[in-house]
Order: structure tokens, then C-alpha cells, then sequence
């Protein structure tokens, strides 16, 4: 009998709905069906029955074809390339759970490795601004109780958070919100008329980069001064109707993505956003998110704050104590100055999601990609570490968007002899001690893991 | 041949999120990426047909894609690309030293190439760290 499996977690984007119902076959080998879930964690759920998805570590040949070859190898060829490298990258952690990037923290250390995440080339310039102007923020169950006023500032989460809106922001009854969608003014800032433009009652269609100036025509008007007859594209009016909105709100919800985040100016357009909010705060109340990317990119800004004090760009190669400056510490601005000499890629494609001379000058050196599925990364990786997928064949914490933690379930039985992340860089971890004649520091993490070492692998 | 400079952006959908889950060698991820979107004003500008294949260049690098109308109404003088390795052929790294590129709002000019073939994601990859072993 087929069994169907309720409350499940989908792993990928940042609205980490937790409400998937999946349907198994008998013996928890295959996905058969999915409830609930949008259409792309339908399609990762189903990826995951692929039956070409790769069981054994392959290695590039020198004649440039790759040839399986068994995890012991696999994992002494990353022990040994690690420390023989002067400065690792260890870079991704978008798509893999909490456990795995807690012991990934072990093997960056013990290799005087940079680590970095998805978040330098996503929400990255958000830490920043967060860093200088703080976080005015809530959960999401706090937007959806409360806020009458909803504004999507360079996000389409139609697109990249399909249940966003159905599930936090827009359409749910909430406790004070009982009339749904229509007791909300929704407002969009975006320079296209996205799907999410087409779902607001205001658009705002800016010209493009011109953030910034928005902002701070917002924060003058709610001053009470005047504003040009036109800013970023949008007449005074519109502007003035606009923060009206925003002032008049029970709660306002600000939500904003990678329209401020990538654009010119980065860190600056958040560091206005946050100020708005503040300023809007003198007359009702408002929040601000962050649409955080991947179901658990929120995780590695929690685990590495813990663990060494910063959210990502943490540079631990003097040994003794972390750095962290983006800019100089970054992932992109490594590689762009061929600082590194080997990169890890872990739970994330950079092969097919860094601008394309990044990937060049990382690909001078060794590349250890550690993914559950085909990639560009694993395509040009020297060594592709297949893993089980997290959320589909192995549990774990995540982070939601707003650093709420969920445990996650697996919900089919994981490939024979493939290890989950945090087991294979625990291994590689025990490696490096070997190699380097060294004990292993284990953590409290280590004894209180829930899922021993598995006696398959290895 | 005509040419026009217009203002990049690359930014998601939902056809390039659910078939990079399908794998990013699937011909779902070629159809959802390997694309341009701009207004058909700027189409008619630079003489691009509807659906016909257009060279994409930067500062940093060029890419063919199709040329359609916009999926979401985009206005003159701006182009989408959705991320991706196509994308990525073009976006420029530099990063303001913040560590994020300019993923969004960086001039490109647009020429129609309707002879010129499509480049897969693994040509396109491996073709530029020099481990493309198919044709071209
Ligand atoms: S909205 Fe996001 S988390 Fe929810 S089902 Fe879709 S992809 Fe998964």
C-alpha cells in the first residue's frame, strides 16, 4: 500500500512551505504523487525517483573523461586537497540542511578555508545594510495575522516563491485579517509588470536601478517636505498617494528582493528600505523581509553566526581567530582576483549561476563539487560527491525566510551507500586528522547526532 | 546590421525554477533560459524577428538567444534574460566590493543573428573552462 506522508517540508525556496503531502510507493523507494506543493517542488520532488542519479563519486581522468570510483577515495582525494591548498573556498549551502553546514565549519577550519554562501551573490548586501542600520522585522505568521498593507519592493514571488502569497502575505484569512486578500492594499515597486505587479492594487513601475531615489523620496514626503515632480520615473502624486497608503496601514509589510539587492547600489537600497521602515514607524507599525532565495539559506547565517560570529565571507585562514569583510573576503571577488587555489561547491551550482569569468578563474585550480544531482558544477568539477537530497531522503533543521527553524523529514529511503552531507564532510573531517596526525575535536553536535555514521558508507 | 543598446536585467521565473528541477541538461532548462524578452518597439528597432535567435553582448562577454515578446511586459530600453547559464555568459562580476555582481542593470547591445545556432548549458559551460569534448 502506498502511504501517504503529511506535513512534509519542500526544499527550495525560501517560503519553506511545510504543509507538502507526498505520496510514497510501499517500500519508501519512490515519490508517486505530491499535494499541496507549487510546481517546481513538484518537480524536485519527482527528480528525486530519476533513475540516473549518480550512487559514486566520479573523478576526472587526465584524458578529461570522468570515471567512478568509491567514496574512500573520493573522500581521502578532498582531505589531501584541501590541505594541500593554501586558500580554499568552500562555497554554497543554499540547499543542504543545518547538520551539514555545522560540520562543514570542522573541515574550513581545519584547511584555513574561506566559507562562504549563496547569500554573497543574493541577499549578501542585505546583511550589510542590516549590519550598519539593524532589522526591523517579524515572522511570517505576524504578516499574515496583521498586515493590511503589503508592499513587494523588487520581488516577484509568483515566480521565485510561488505559495508566498497564498501562504503568508496576500490571499490567508489571519486573525485580524479575516477578510483576506480583500482587507489588503498591496503595492509593487518593480520596473516590469510582473505577475505580482498584476496581483497589486498600486504599481509602481520605477525605471530600473532607481531605487534608491524612491526611497528617499518616501522618507521626505512622510517628513513632510516636498519631492520633485518626478522621481525614479514616478510622478509626485503617485508617490504621495503611495506613502499615504504605507502611513495610514494597521501594519505594514515591506518585502523586498533581488530588484534592490543586485542593482546598483546593493547594500545602499536596503540600508534606505530599512530607514523607511523606521521612519514609518513614527506613524504605524511596519515590518521588513528580506525574500530570502533557497528553503534554507537563512541556515548558514544562523549556523556560522554561532559558530564563528559572522553570517558569511568568513575568512578563516589565520588559524586563530575568523575575518569577515565581503569585498575582499567574497566568493566572486576571490575568484575575480585568483585569490583561491580550490573551490568547494557545495549544495548549489556555481558553475551555472556565477557570472561565467568567475567560474574561469576558479576552474584553474582543483574543483570538488559535493551535490545529490547532475549540475554544471559537477560537470566541470575534478570530483563530483554525490549526497542524499535534504527534505527528500534525509531530515534536517532548516531556516525559513524569517529565521524561523523547521525540521524537516525525509521522506523516501536514501540511495544505498550515499551519505548525507554532514556525514561526508565528517569523514572528510576524520581524514584531514589522519592525515595531519591530529585528534579530532567533535563538538557536542557530534554526540548528540541523530543520525550515526552510516555503517554502508565506508 | 542594426544594432540597439538596451539596459539588462536577469531575474527568475517560474518556467526556469521548475525545470532547473527537472536537471539543468533537461530541454525544459534550454527552453526556459536560453531566451531574451524585450519590448517589441526595441524588437523592431534593431529589425529582430519574433522568435529568432539575437547576439547578446556586454562588457564582459556575449551570448546567443532568442529574442521573444515578454512573458511580463518589460518597457523599452530594457532587457531580461532569466538567470541562468545564458544569463551568467554576460552578466558583468563586478561587484561594487560588496561581493554580489551586477546580476541586474548593466548595458548590453542586441543584433539580430538569426543564422547563429543556440549553444547548450553544458557547451556553454564546459565550452568556456575548455572541456567541451561535442561539436559545435
Ligand atoms: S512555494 Fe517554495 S517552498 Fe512552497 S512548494 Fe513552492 S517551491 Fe516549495
Amino acid at each position: 500500500m502506498p502511504k501517504l506522508i503529511k506535513g512534509v517540508g519542500c526544499p527550495y525556496c525560501g517560503s519553506s512551505c511545510d504543509d507538502i503531502e507526498v505520496l510514497v510507493s510501499d517500500d519508501e523507494t519512490r515519490i508517486l504523487e505530491v499535494h499541496n506543493a507549487c510546481i517546481i517542488g513538484t518537480n524536485l520532488f519527482h527528480h528525486a525517483n530519476d533513475p540516473t542519479r549518480p550512487r559514486l563519486p566520479r573523478q576526472r581522468q587526465p584524458d578529461g573523461s570522468v570515471k567512478e570510483i568509491p567514496y574512500e577515495e573520493a573522500i581521502d582525494y578532498f582531505a589531501k586537497t584541501l590541505l594541500a591548498a593554501k586558500k580554499p573556498l568552500i562555497y554554497g549551502f543554499g540547499s543542504t540542511n543545518c547538520e551539514g553546514m555545522s560540520a562543514v565549519g570542522r573541515i574550513a577550519e581545519k584547511a584555513g578555508a574561506v566559507l562562504d554562501n549563496c547569500a554573497t551573490i543574493c541577499h549578501g548586501p542585505s546583511f550589510l545594510a542590516m549590519f550598519d542600520n539593524g532589522y526591523p522585522s517579524c515572522t511570517l505568521g505576524e504578516a499574515k495575522n496583521r498586515a493590511d498593507v503589503v508592499v513587494f519592493w523588487g520581488c516577484n514571488p509568483m515566480h521565485a516563491h510561488p505559495r508566498h502569497t497564498s501562504r503568508y502575505s496576500i490571499f490567508p484569512r489571519g486573525y485580524f485579517t479575516q477578510k483576506g486578500q480583500m482587507q489588503r492594499t498591496v503595492l509593487c515597486v518593480d520596473p516590469r509588470e510582473t505577475d505580482t505587479a498584476k496581483l497589486a492594487d498600486h504599481h509602481l513601475m520605477l525605471d530600473q536601478s532607481h531605487d534608491y531615489e524612491l526611497f528617499d523620496a518616501f522618507r521626505t514626503v512622510l517628513r513632510g517636505f516636498d519631492i520633485p515632480e518626478v522621481v525614479a520615473g514616478i510622478p509626485r502624486e503617485k508617490i504621495k498617494e503611495a506613502a499615504e497608503i504605507m502611513k495610514k496601514a494597521k501594519f505594514c509589510m515591506i518585502f523586498f528582493g533581488m530588484g534592490c539587492t543586485h542593482t546598483d547600489g546593493r547594500n545602499h537600497n536596503i540600508d534606505a528600505a530599512i530607514s523607511l521602515t523606521r521612519d514609518l514607524n513614527e506613524h504605524t507599525k511596519c515590518s521588513i523581509m528580506a525574500m530570502r532565495g533557497h528553503y534554507n539559506i537563512a541556515g548558514p547565517g544562523q549556523v556560522w553566526s554561532w559558530q564563528f560570529g559572522f553570517p558569511y565571507c568568513i575568512d578563516l585562514t589565520k588559524g586563530s581567530h575568523a575575518h569577515m569583510n565581503p569585498g575582499e573576503t567574497s566568493s566572486i571577488d576571490l575568484a575575480m582576483r585568483d585569490e583561491v587555489d580550490c573551490f568547494v561547491n557545495v549544495g548549489t551550482d556555481a558553475g551555472a549561476h556565477f557570472p561565467i569569468q568567475a567560474v574561469q578563474h576558479l576552474k584553474k585550480h582543483p574543483w570538488i563539487t559535493v551535490d545529490p544531482n547532475f549540475c554544471m558544477a559537477s560537470e566541470i568539477a575534478d570530483l563530483h560527491i554525490p549526497v542524499r537530497i535534504a527534505g527528500v531522503d534525509e531530515p534536517g533543521v532548516v531556516y525559513r525566510m524569517d529565521n524561523v527553524p523547521i525540521q524537516f523529514r525525509a521522506v523516501i529511503k536514501g540511495l544505498p551507500g550515499v551519505p548525507s552531507d554532514e556525514e561526508l564532510f565528517d569523514m572528510v573531517y576524520e581524514r584531514m586528522c589522519e592525515l595531519t596526525n591530529t585528534a579530532p575535536i567533535w563538538l557536542a553536535a557530534k554526540e548528540d547526532r541523530k543520525y550515526p555514521q552510516n555503517p554502508a558508507v565506508i | 546590421m542594426p544594432k540597439i543598446s538596451l539596459n539588462m536585467i536577469t531575474q527568475r521565473s517560474i518556467e526556469e525554477g521548475a525545470a532547473m528541477e527537472k536537471g539543468k541538461t533537461n530541454p525544459d532548462y534550454f527552453d526556459a533560459c536560453s531566451i531574451c524578452e524585450m519590448h517589441p518597439d526595441d524588437m523592431k528597432k534593431a529589425g529582430i524577428w519574433k522568435n529568432t535567435n539575437v547576439l547578446v553582448t556586454s562588457e564582459c562577454g556575449s551570448v546567443i538567444v532568442k529574442a521573444i515578446t515578454a512573458t511580463q511586459y518589460v518597457p523599452p530600453g530594457l532587457a531580461h534574460i532569466r538567470q541562468g547559464v545564458w544569463a551568467n555568459q554576460v552578466v558583468p562580476p563586478r561587484t561594487q566590493s560588496t561581493g554580489t555582481p551586477q546580476y541586474s542593470g548593466f548595458p548590453v547591445t542586441i543584433e539580430p543573428a538569426p543564422d547563429e545556432k543556440l549553444k547548450t548549458a553544458l557547451q556553454l559551460v564546459q565550452g568556456s573552462v575548455g572541456l567541451w569534448k561535442g561539436g559545435q
